[in-house]
Parts: structure tokens; C-alpha cells; sequence
């Protein structure tokens, strides 16, 4: 193969010029006569028994369709978490219960003609509740006594529901405790996070309805159409093949959308009235009715010896879950499995911890899936050693960090809410990573300034190393189908979920450049279970590596057929033909044949028969992407403000196979990661319910908090990715939290062990207030 | 109540709910270039539409407000096959991720490349700061515009003025 030319550069998103011109293409953006709007109403207590519902004044307004609740749907344990099969996440949730479990929970749902009707409808319907004793902190929650949150006896899968414990772990490789009390050096703390959310700008929204054949159509803002189209027949008793699930464009997902939230509802509408039916989530119900981001209470304990070489490295957390337990084991198990292996010096590792169930809203997949919790602590403690040390901080890392060749018992022990696979690090440019970032910042010149710059504003440096995974092992698979036309273009399917991260794009330059097709030529049709094979879905940072993977087979796979015809239409053998250009050339004779020319032998002319190939992937190993954050900021120790000045961020991501776009996904997850520093939180009333749930509220990065950003590719070869890519889509969104506070820390002193860093949490630090 | 307005530069004459936003009137009436959840606040800026040229969230903006005024959405820049070069540099800049938030965002800095041909970078955030946008952190929209040379007309200008010479190529990938 000649030197990559489709791979590696950075064409036009296949699907920007539409995106730009505001075309017809999102979930919301079709007319579907005879429409119904769906109103969700919302639980006001944090826990509550259901006595006695009453939807009949409802039912008679007119315009009203249906009104649905616990009494009149199928009620089946499962889980909303779009996970492979059987989901690592507890069957504990249920289309509507007796019991609401948080302020926000399901409690019927009225389908109108207009969404005045539906909303007039809600109001009209009548709700007798037994209020029941709330838990809203995870400690307590798993004392003896608490209230239970989960108390149906159909739930399956949850560790201990009687201690709302939805997991619980300790696992130990050597011997911690002794080598802690044996090291000369220790660093002990607990690092906090609350509630986050996506805050995607299209919210969650499903649009159903019957097709010719009597069969459900969704047209849903999903990340995962397959997992949606099994679960909805698994809880809807509705053969699989008579449902399909659609993912048209999608406003933006992060993980938000990797759940079942709104499809089931819409589904049951479409099949009871046989009309269209829509769901729309309010921007507050976003906010508090479909996912955040698992707080966690991340204690780490360090031991090292005299020459930084870790020696015990023991994470314990405390996860809060909130009301369903979705995701909630798999994060939690990805918050030691995506950090501890980075420091594979340390011979004794202890990762321990619970997951555990409040009457709080839900937390569920979160772009950084764990690792981002588990960063914030893992980073801020090793510039606490670094310190203890006398060490600089760049130095500890550089001792401690694994390289390629190396590997990490933790790859084997965690996995996806139970064991791993082991891997052996193939690619790793941590080492330059490290190196360009220090560069790019000034570290060394930078840190030998003067902290202080001016009557109480002090400037500083932080930094921090990180790595994720790219799709998970012996887990998931992806497929996909090229198929040519006699014109020599090609369509090709895919199940990957394009949810703006350009996978169509870039899975359409894969193939392109195995096939050495213009990239024009290829036509994509994704995520539609009915058309195309199948895919995970767009998580676990796989879609690059593993359906490109699956992609490059499927590509490799449908040129041998292309080769295979040109060698009786050239009468030269197969061997000797390369795909080049468009045309099958040989090279012993140097003749050759366009793929039109083969296009339409293959049709009308002889030997008929369809090009077309079908490839799945499915990986071994789930190679990480490495990351070296670095970042200045300036704090003012009379107004508490923090100010990033500059960030950099060098990533090796093994090849880029767009690198416009994965620098797009560096810098969205980078600044998604700095509001998580310096801002967001969701926050609560003692009774459970979400103060903040607006924009106005609950403030996300705006263009004018960037500070100077600059982004580093460090690319490496990654021999299990297509072309050498791994992921990029998560792993910068682990950098702010720790980096920024690692620069507060060199700037004045103070820790900042809980996010966000308000200006009022780092006067308190100061004892100013 | 019938609402006579300019939207992109046609005289239209539409029948409206009293009450409705000028987002539910354009939805309702199929002009589903315009995109948002209707907070009714403004929050997001994704909804935004030019009236008489300035960027308004046009949620938060009654439709019968409009009436005599010239609005414009995404549909006044360029087409499919004739992309405004706003649209092109934030294609060739990769600043464009899920893009829901894109067409408002592309109208508040065709107003600004209107008013001040070459701005600052810091000029470029200001105008950008009304949009909320998660996937992209920005800098690749920012550095879209910042690439762009003095302003360009539309294409319905650029129509109206000459319709050959303007940018022959304008979607090779």
C-alpha cells in the first residue's frame, strides 16, 4: 500500500455541508401527521408510595389520547443502560412503579394532540402519595437502618438492595496495608465531585410511529439504536424484528444518551393508539429527569520510596448512584481500571469501594466514564508526593508512569463490572507527551518565578498524566458492509453512532483509503438497525478504533472481490492487481480496469453479481490514548476567582485518522472538563430537589472563559487500530480537575479537594471566610 | 392574527397563535433550519435568527413582534451546493461537531463580519459568548472566523448581484 493520503488528512465532515445549512436532520425535524405530544409527569417527593392515581379526568380533556401509569403497562425489572447483553447494570427500574425513588422520577405520562393538551392533562391528574423516609447522602445510605430505596423484590443484579448497595468491591493485589507502613513517603485524601451534567443542546427527544407493515418505528436522539431496539423488545414483549430504531443526527450525546429514557414511552402510545408520538424533554427535565455524572468521594493512600517509585496505591470510593442504578458498576470499576494501570511501579494496588443507591436523580454514562472522578484524586495526590518529595511533579510522573512493553495486573482483575482482559501496552507516547507539554507551558522557567504578581493575585502551574481505553475488550462488537455500485461508488453501513464526533466521516475515510477511492464516492448509512449491520453504539471510546477496525476488514474484504473480477475481465491472476486510484492496475502487465468498468460487468455484462462485503470486529485489548495536561492560572486571594491563563493539552492518540476532528474532541472534552474545575454543579434542597436546573444556573464554559488552549498530537502506531489509531473522544475531559487544581496548589498552597472550585471554596481554604 | 414580515428577503404573510414565539411560528410553518428546544429564555442561543440584522434568540421573542421586519435564519447564507464562506471555514476548521448549535451561531457572526469586517479574536468571543456550545469548546469557531478575510455578501446578494464569480469551488473534500 502507497503512502495514506485519505487517512490523516482532514476533509469536510461528509455530513457538515448539511449541518451548516440547517437541513431537515435532526430527531425533531419531520412533519408525521396526526402527531401526539407526550408530557412526563414528574415525581415531587424524593420517596413516595403511589396510593391511589386517578387519570380519568385526564383521559376525558379534550384533545387527550392516553394517559399511561404503573396500573395500565407491562412491568418488567431492566435497566435503562444501553450496555451489551446481559447489561453489567442492575435490572432495577421499571416504565412506571408504585414507588417514586426522586424528585423528578416517572410518574405517568399524558399523550394530546398539542403539547397544551398534554401539559393541561398532567395537571388534571390526581396523585395520592405516602411519603417515605429519604437518603440523599451515599454514606448514609449504606448504614444499617437507613431507608431503602429499592425494596421491590423483582430487581436483579444489585449487590446487597438491603444496604443500597448497588456494588460492592475490594480487591487487593499484594500487600497494601504493610507496604503503606513500610514506605518512607505518604500521601492520604479524599478528593469529592457532585453532580454533573451532559448538557447536550438538543435534549433527549424520541419520535414513534407505525410503518406500512404495522411495525414501530423510533426515530430517537440515541447513542446506541441497537441496545435501544433489544431492550425495548426485551420490556415491551415485542419481537425484536418488529421494531426499528433510527438515529437520525443527534445534538450531542456524551454519554447522556447511552440510556433508554424516552423510547419505551413513545413506543406504547404508537402501539396503543397506532398514532405518531413525540417526546421532547424540557431543558430542566435534562438537567434532573435523564442522566448526570456519578458524584464520587475518591480516597487515595500513596507509598513511596525515597527515589518516588510507587510502592502501594490504594483507591477507595464512594459512589453515589442516586435513585437507578444504571452504569453504576461499570463507572466505578472504570474509575480504578482506567487510572491504576498509569502507575504500574506500585507492586501492592488496592481498589475497593461501593456504589450506592440515595433518592437523588440518576447519574449514568458520562464522557470519562469513572476515570475522570478517579483522575481528579489519583493527580492531585501525586503532586501532594511530588511535594513531600521535593520532587518535581514532571519527575514523579516520568519515574512512575508505564510504557510501552509494560503492563498492569489491573488490565486482568477490572473489567466491566467484573474481570478484565489482560493487555501488554503497544504504543504508548506518554514520554513525549510529557515532554512537548513542558515545552509548550515554560514548565521549568515558569516555575521558577515568583508565585506572586501582583498586590493578591498569584500565578501558578499544574499538570497531570492520564489515559483511557479504546472500546471494551471481548465485549463489544461492530460490523460493518461496503457494497458497490456500477458507477464504482460505494455505500457503506454502518451501526456506528456519528453523534457529531465525525465517525461517519472518518469510518468513510478508512474505507476509502483501503479501497484508494475518493472520499466523495463513498455514500454512509448509519444507525439504522434496520438497514445496517450491527454496533455497539457510540461509547467506551470505540468507534474509531473498533468500528474502523471492522470498517478496514470489511474494505480489505470487498477488494479481493473487486480484484477477484478484474482478474478474468484483464485475464491476468488476482495476485498481481492492486487497487489504486480507482482502478484495478496490474502489476506485472500494467494493465488495468476502472471500478466502472468492473461496476458494470459485475451488473449487466457477465458473471453477475453484487460487490459486497460484510466484517466484524471485536477486540482483544482496549489500547489506551495517553495524555499530558498542563496548565497556568492566575488566583486573586481576595476575590477566591481562579483564572486559567494557559492549558495544554499533548495527546497521543495513536494516528489520527482526521485530525481536525480529534483535536475537536480534545478541545470540547478539555473545556466540558474545565467548567467541571471551575463551575458546574448541580445542586440540591435538604428535601432532594435540584436548585439549579437552568442554564442561567448551572453555568457551563462559554467562548469567554477559554483561556489560551493549545493542543499537542503526539501520534503513535497503534498495531491493534485501524491504520494505528486509538480513541481520543474521552480522555481529555480527565485533565482540568486536577491540573487546575495542581496549579492553585503550586500558586498559593491551598488543595482544593472538592469540584468546582468556587471563588468562596478556595477563601475558605485561605481562612477567609 | 396574520403576521406580514422579510424573511430571508421574501415578503411572507403567515397566520400565527397569539402567544407563539417567533421560533414555534417558524417551526410551525416548516423553517426547520432553525433549531432549539424553545426554552423561552434565550438560554442557548441556538434558536437565534437575525432581526434587522442583529442576533436574537428567537425563542424568547413573540412572533408578533416581527411584523414589518426583515428576519433571517441559516437559509440566507448559503445553499447545499453554494456555501456561504462562513459555512465553509467552520467546515474546513472542523469546527462544526453535532452542529445543533451552528446555524444560530453562524448568523450572530455573519453580523458581526457585517459590522466589523476583521475582528479580534477577542471580538470574535464576545459575539460568540450568546451560543452554548459543548461539543466543540469553541476555539475551532473561533479560529473559523478569525481565518476569514473581509466580509462576503450572501448568496441571495450575491445572486442578486452576479452570479458567477463568486467562489467556484466551494465544497471539495
Amino acid at each position: 500500500m502507497g503512502a495514506k493520503r485519505i487517512v490523516g488528512a482532514s476533509p469536510i465532515k461528509i455530513d457538515g455541508p448539511s449541518l451548516v445549512t440547517g437541513q431537515a436532520v435532526y430527531a425533531d425535524d419531520i412533519h408525521l401527521p396526526g402527531l401526539l405530544y407526550g408530557k412526563i409527569l414528574r415525581s415531587q417527593l424524593a420517596h413516595a408510595r403511589i396510593e391511589e392515581i386517578n387519570t380519568a379526568k385526564a383521559e376525558q380533556l379534550p384533545g387527550v389520547a392516553l394517559a399511561l401509569d404503573h396500573r395500565s403497562v407491562p412491568r418488567k425489572a431492566y435497566t435503562t443502560a444501553g450496555q451489551g447483553y446481559p447489561e453489567p447494570s442492575p435490572y432495577d427500574n421499571f416504565i412506571f412503579d408504585r414507588t417514586v425513588r426522586f424528585i423528578g422520577d416517572r410518574v405517568a405520562v399524558v399523550f394530546a394532540d398539542s403539547l397544551e393538551a398534554a401539559e393541561e392533562g398532567l395537571s388534571l391528574i390526581e396523585v395520592r402519595y405516602r411519603e417515605l423516609p429519604a437518603v440523599f447522602d451515599p454514606a448514609e445510605a449504606c448504614r444499617p437502618g437507613a431507608p431503602r430505596v429499592h425494596e421491590e423484590p423483582e430487581i436483579q443484579g444489585a449487590f446487597d438492595p438491603t444496604r443500597n448497595l448497588v456494588t460492592h468491591l475490594d480487591l487487593e493485589i499484594g500487600a497494601v496495608e504493610e507496604a503503606l507502613a513500610a514506605a518512607p513517603f505518604r500521601v492520604e485524601g479524599t478528593w469529592s465531585t457532585p453532580f454533573f451534567q451532559h448538557v447536550p443542546l438538543e435534549t433527549h427527544i424520541t419520535l414513534s410511529w407505525l410503518d406500512e407493515r404495522g411495525r414501530l418505528v423510533l426515530r430517537s436522539s440515541t447513542q446506541v439504536p441497537f441496545h435501544a431496539r433489544r431492550i425495548l423488545s426485551q420490556i415491551l414483549d415485542l419481537p425484536l424484528w418488529k421494531i426499528r430504531v433510527i438515529k437520525p443526527r443527534i445534538g450531542g450525546g456524551f454519554g447522556g444518551k447511552q440510556e433508554v429514557l424516552l423510547e419505551d414511552l413513545c413506543a406504547l402510545a404508537t402501539l396503543r393508539t397506532g398514532r405518531p408520538a413525540r417526546i421532547e424533554l424540557t431543558r430542566e427535565e435534562e438537567f434532573v429527569s435523564s442522566r448526570l455524572m456519578h458524584p464520587m468521594d475518591v480516597r487515595i493512600r500513596i507509598g513511596a520510596g525515597r527515589d518516588g517509585i510507587l510502592q502501594a496505591l490504594e483507591m477507595e470510593i464512594l459512589s453515589n448512584t442516586g435513585a437507578y442504578g444504571t452504569h453504576g458498576a461499570t463507572i466505578f470499576f472504570n474509575a480504578g481500571s482506567k487510572t491504576l494501570p498509569l502507575y504500574n511501579k506500585a507492586e501492592n494496588v488496592r481498589f475497593a469501594g461501593n456504589v450506592v443507591y440515595t433518592n437523588l436523580p440518576v447519574p449514568g454514562a458520562y464522557r470519562g466514564y469513572g476515570a475522570t472522578e478517579g483522575y481528579f484524586a489519583l493527580e492531585c495526590a501525586m503532586d501532594e508526593l511530588a511535594n513531600k518529595l521535593g520532587l518535581d511533579p514532571v519527575e514523579l510522573r516520568r519515574r512512575n508512569h508505564i510504557r510501552s512493553g509494560e503492563s498492569s495486573p489491573i488490565f486482568r482483575k477490572l473489567g466491566e463490572g467484573r474481570e478484565g482482559v489482560p493487555q501488554v501496552i503497544a504504543s504508548c507516547g506518554l514520554e513525549s507527551c510529557i515532554e512537548l507539554g513542558r515545552q509548550a507551558i515554560g514548565w521549568e522557567e515558569k516555575r521558577s518565578l515568583p508565585r506572586q504578581v501582583g498586590p493578591h493575585t498569584f500565578r501558578g502551574l499544574g499538570m497531570g498524566i492520564f489515559m483511557q481505553g479504546s472500546s471494551i475488550p471481548l465485549v463489544d462488537m461492530a460490523a460493518a458492509t461496503l457494497r458497490m455500485n456500477e458507477d464504482g461508488s460505494f455505500h457503506l453501513f454502518i451501526g456506528a453512532t456519528d453523534i457529531g464526533t465525525g465517525s461517519d466521516t472518518i469510518l468513510a475515510q478508512i474505507a476509502a483509503e483501503v479501497l484508494s477511492v475518493p472520499l466523495e464516492r463513498f455514500l454512509v448509512t448509519s444507525s439504522d438497525t434496520d438497514l445496517t449491520p450491527f454496533d455497539k453504539g457510540a461509547y467506551a471510546s470505540s468507534t474509531t478504533f473498533l468500528s474502523g477496525e471492522a470498517v478496514r476488514k470489511c474494505a480489505l474484504a470487498i477488494s479481493e472481490k473487486i480484484l477477484a473480477v478484474a482478474a478474468v475481465l484483464l485475464g491476468e491472476p488476482a495476485e498481481g492487481l492492486i487497487l489504486a486510484d480507482g482502478v484495478a492496475r496490474s502489476t506485472v502487465s500494467g494493465k488495468q480496469a476502472t471500478l466502472e468498468e468492473i461496476g458494470m460487468r459485475c451488473f449487466y455484462l457477465a458473471g453477475q453479481q453484487q460487490l459486497e462485503a460484510s466484517a466484524s470486529h471485536i477486540s482483544e485489548v482496549s489500547p489506551p490514548p495517553f495524555a499530558a495536561h498542563f496548565a497556568e492560572v492566575e488566583v486573586d486571594t481576595e476575590t477566591g476567582c481562579i483564572k486559567p491563563l494557559r492549558y495544554v493539552a499533548a495527546v497521543d492518540c495513536g494516528q489520527p485518522i482526521h485530525p481536525g476532528q480529534a483535536r475537536g474532541q480534545m478541545l470540547g472534552a478539555l473545556v466540558n472538563g474545565l467548567g467541571f474545575a471551575l463551575y458546574e454543579e448541580l445542586r440540591f434542597s435538604p428535601k432532594g430537589a435540584a436548585l439549579n436546573p437552568t442554564f442561567f444556573d448551572y453555568k457551563i464554559p462559554t467562548s469567554l472563559d477559554l483561556p489560551q488552549i493549545e493542543i499537542i498530537l503526539v501520534p503513535t502506531e497503534e498495531p491493534s487500530g485501524p491504520f494505528g489509531a486509538k480513541s481520543v473522544g474521552e480522555i481529555c475531559i480527565n485533565g482540568p480537575m486536577p491540573v487546575i487544581a495542581n496549579a492553585v496548589y503550586d500558586a498559593i498552597g491551598i488543595q482544593l479537594k472538592r469540584a468546582p472550585f468556587t471563588p468562596e471554596s478556595v477563601l475558605r481554604l485561605l481562612g477567609k471566610l | 392574527m396574520l403576521l406580514d414580515f422579510m424573511l430571508n428577503g421574501v415578503a411572507t404573510s403567515w397566520s400565527i397563535h397569539p402567544g407563539e414565539s417567533l421560533f414555534e411560528a417558524l417551526r410551525r410553518h416548516g423553517r426547520l433550519e432553525v433549531k432549539g428546544n424553545n426554552c423561552g429564555n434565550g438560554e442557548c442561543g441556538a434558536c437565534t435568527v437575525l432581526l434587522e440584522g442583529v442576533p436574537v434568540p428567537s425563542c424568547a421573542l413573540l412572533a408578533g413582534r416581527v411584523a414589518g421586519k426583515r428576519v433571517e435564519t441559516v437559509s440566507s447564507l448559503g445553499t447545499l451546493e453554494r456555501l456561504h464562506p462562513l459555512q465553509q471555514a467552520f467546515l474546513e476548521h472542523s469546527a462544526v461537531q453535532c452542529g445543533y448549535c451552528v446555524p444560530g451561531i453562524l448568523l450572530s457572526m455573519k453580523a458581526l463580519l457585517d459590522r466589523e469586517p476583521t475582528p479580534s479574536r477577542e471580538k470574535i468571543a464576545i459575539a460568540l459568548s450568546g451560543h452554548l456550545c459543548r461539543c466543540t469548546g469553541y476555539l475551532q469557531q473561533i479560529e473559523a472566523v478569525e481565518a476569514l478575510g473581509p466580509p462576503h455578501p450572501t448568496a441571495a446578494e450575491t445572486n442578486a448581484v452576479d452570479c458567477q464569480d463568486q467562489e467556484g469551488d466551494t465544497n471539495g473534500s
